[in-house]
């Protein structure tokens, strides 16, 4: 028998994005507040896990055709060649700038170098998390 | 400020991770992965010769002073080991590259190599009592990868074993700095080794310190090496020589780091419990490498004979014997990549593993027969090679803290390297040939060209060991000394701030 999961399907379209929002949200907020890439990186694999789980594998990679192992390096590539970028300034290993910047929506937002190492260490948990979980659901069939 | 201290770890682990993308470009592979680990030894040499003029260095990362931040300290022994441990790496990945196969290069087996020796370089380098549990944990993370690489039945069985070990060592390892966070309030090395002494190492900083020592015990196969053999005559040759030749080194390091930095207030338990557990673990290597037949079951015991030599030196504790146990860390790490290199070339050119099975090999390879005599000398301690001067110093060093049984036993563990070693080349090199030399497998020179490095390096170290002295006694010096360290690290102007 055929599983009736309308409600399932139909809530999973809208709940993705406040997930989604809410990954962002806590990987922004990173650096001054509780949150940054781990968690924010673990939410936003949360969602995508919620996705396989509604609807199958196949469906999924064709609306998100990545490589999730290939995520995983490029994360941790940049987390760690933006550690590697201050020795360029002669500054320490891992030394972060930060500065203000008037942007056309935003206003005034501080931006910090620390982004680019929790994009970094996000996109390694979301590559990893789903490469993980893959690999498992793989091993059942 | 010195960040070239942080390009041994950083080159390998930015080269492995590159590499990921190019997964089916050999060339490149190859290319990259062998200047990366070159490139590691040349900074190492640099910064040895900066430390002789400059004092020890170090690194904040993130410009957070010690003891806020997590930091690099390099000193003479960190840098030493740090040389030795990329100098061996490129040689093993050259041999690698002539034998290891597309199987595993498919595999990132490169990217695998170049994690391990990140996380080794990490480990020697760190002045962090848990960004050393971190480095740990990449190693060992990498040494699971390469374990199973081939998932071979044998392989899978043996990683079963070392993960859980290794799983629970590093649960105890957590443990531990907990204890010690809640103890002393502080995991910066030279923090701790000034609170230490402040305070005095009263009953429950022994008891954590043995906690330490249990933890690294397991890593260094001091004593508790029953996962050792089994786990480093699984993988393939090339594999197996970079376990043997570094990750119970990074075990010794830490056991000689915590010990004479941090815990070195009740030697007459600490450094007593060493003792024991080394006197033990050279009978028990001993007995092991004289039951087996198996030639790959020897050469693994012979790593864990070697563990309680160099650990002898740290009971005995005074600047000759550490002096003597740097020589003999350095040495071994040559001596043992060349001695898992050649084993495993014989058993991957006969396909036969037992010591009965072969015969007469030095009419087939001559070179190889005459490399592993060397190899055989070196380990024993023969001059001109580079055990000699470890042995010498670390006899004298026994001699002068009067421990006479730990250096009966040590130096009748060098008969029995002698015995089991020579019980492999007479049996298996010398007598009657038993393969014609129409059928017998072509032995490539790039296949051998990186033993005959290693056995150039061994011999090196011998003859050069008046070039290397200055680094070594550096190395012992600041390792009595503790507070040579600290004052590197928490200069004045950071106390007053605080």
């Amino acid at each position: 028998m055929k599983i009736n999961d309308v409600i399932l399907r139909t809530v999973t379209k809208i709940v993705v994005f406040i997930i989604l929002t809410f990954g962002v949200e806590l990987f922004i907020s990173g650096h001054n507040d509780p949150g940054g890439g781990f968690s924010g990186g673990l939410v936003l694999a949360s969602a995508l896990l919620l996705l396989y789980m509604t609807y199958d594998i196949e469906t999924v990679h064709k609306g998100i055709p990545f490589d999730f192992k290939k995520i995983a390096g490029l994360g941790v590539f940049l987390a760690v060649a933006s550690s590697a970028v201050p020795m360029l300034f002669s500054n320490q290993f891992l030394n972060q700038a930060k500065g203000e910047f008037a942007l056309p929506v935003f206003g005034a937002t501080e931006l910090s170098m620390v982004l680019l190492f929790e994009a970094g260490v996000a996109l390694t948990v979301v590559g990893v998390v789903v490469t993980i979980l893959l690999t498992i659901s793989e091993d059942v069939s | 400020m010195t960040n070239a201290l942080v390009l041994p770890v950083l080159i390998p682990l930015l080269t492995a991770i590159v590499l990921t993308f190019f997964r089916n470009s050999f060339i490149l592979q190859r290319t990259l992965s062998f200047l990366a680990t070159a490139s590691s030894a040349g900074i190492g040499v640099y910064l040895l010769l900066r430390i002789q003029s400059e004092g020890i260095l170090r690194l904040d990362f993130g410009g957070w002073e010690p003891p806020y931040g997590i930091l690099f300290v390099g000193d003479s022994f960190a840098l030493l080991l740090v040389t030795a441990a990329a100098t061996v790496t490129s040689i093993i990945l050259l041999y690698a590259f002539s034998t290891i196969g597309e199987a595993f290069e498919k595999m990132y087996v490169y990217p695998f190599m170049l994690f391990l020796l990140a996380g080794v370089n990490g480990s020697f380098l760190t002045g962090d009592v848990f960004n050393l549990f971190v480095c740990f944990e990449v190693m060992l993370l990498a040494s699971y990868a390469l374990l199973i690489l081939g998932g071979r039945k044998v392989q899978l069985v043996e990683a079963f074993t070392y993960i859980t070990i290794n799983v629970l060592a590093s649960w105890f390892f957590l443990l531990a700095i907990a204890y010690l966070y809640g103890a002393t309030g502080t995991l910066n090395m030279a923090q701790l080794a000034e609170r230490v002494a402040e305070n005095g190492q009263g009953p429950v900083l022994t008891v954590i310190s043995l906690i330490f020592l249990l933890v690294f015990s397991l890593k260094a196969g001091l004593l508790l090496y029953f996962w050792l053999p089994g786990s480093y005559s699984a993988p393939p040759a090339a594999i197996a020589a970079l376990f043997g030749a570094l990750l119970t080194k990074v075990g010794i390091y830490a056991l000689i780091r915590m010990f004479t930095l941090v815990f070195h207030h009740s030697p007459e338990i600490t450094q007593s419990i060493i003792g024991i557990m080394a006197a033990l673990t050279l009978i028990g290597g001993s007995i092991g490498a004289l039951s087996s037949s198996n030639i790959q079951q020897i050469i693994a015991y012979n790593v864990v004979i070697a563990v309680g030599f160099i650990l002898v030196g740290l009971a005995a504790g005074n600047e000759v014997a550490l002096q003597g146990s740097i020589y003999y860390v350095l040495h071994d790490m040559v001596a043992k990549a060349m001695l898992f290199l050649a084993g495993g070339l014989m058993i991957s050119l006969t396909g036969k593993a037992k010591i009965g099975e072969l015969s007469g090999l030095i009419r087939n390879y001559p070179t190889l027969g005459w490399l592993f005599f060397i190899v055989m000398l070196s380990l024993t301690g023969i001059p001109p090679f580079s055990g000699f001067i470890g042995k010498v110093l670390l006899g004298e060093g026994l001699i002068e803290a009067e421990t006479y049984v730990l250096l009966t036993l040590a130096f009748l563990s060098s008969l029995f390297v002698l015995y089991s070693l020579l019980r492999i080349f007479l049996n298996c090199f010398m007598g009657e040939a038993i393969i014609g030399s129409e059928e017998q497998v072509v032995l490539k020179k790039r296949t051998l060209l990186p033993i005959v490095m290693l056995g150039v390096l061994t011999l090196a170290i011998g003859i050069g060991a008046d070039a290397i002295a200055p680094f070594v006694n550096d190395a012992a010096s600041t390792l009595v000394n503790p507070q040579t360290y600290i004052e590197a690290v928490l200069d004045k102007e950071a106390l007053l701030k605080k």
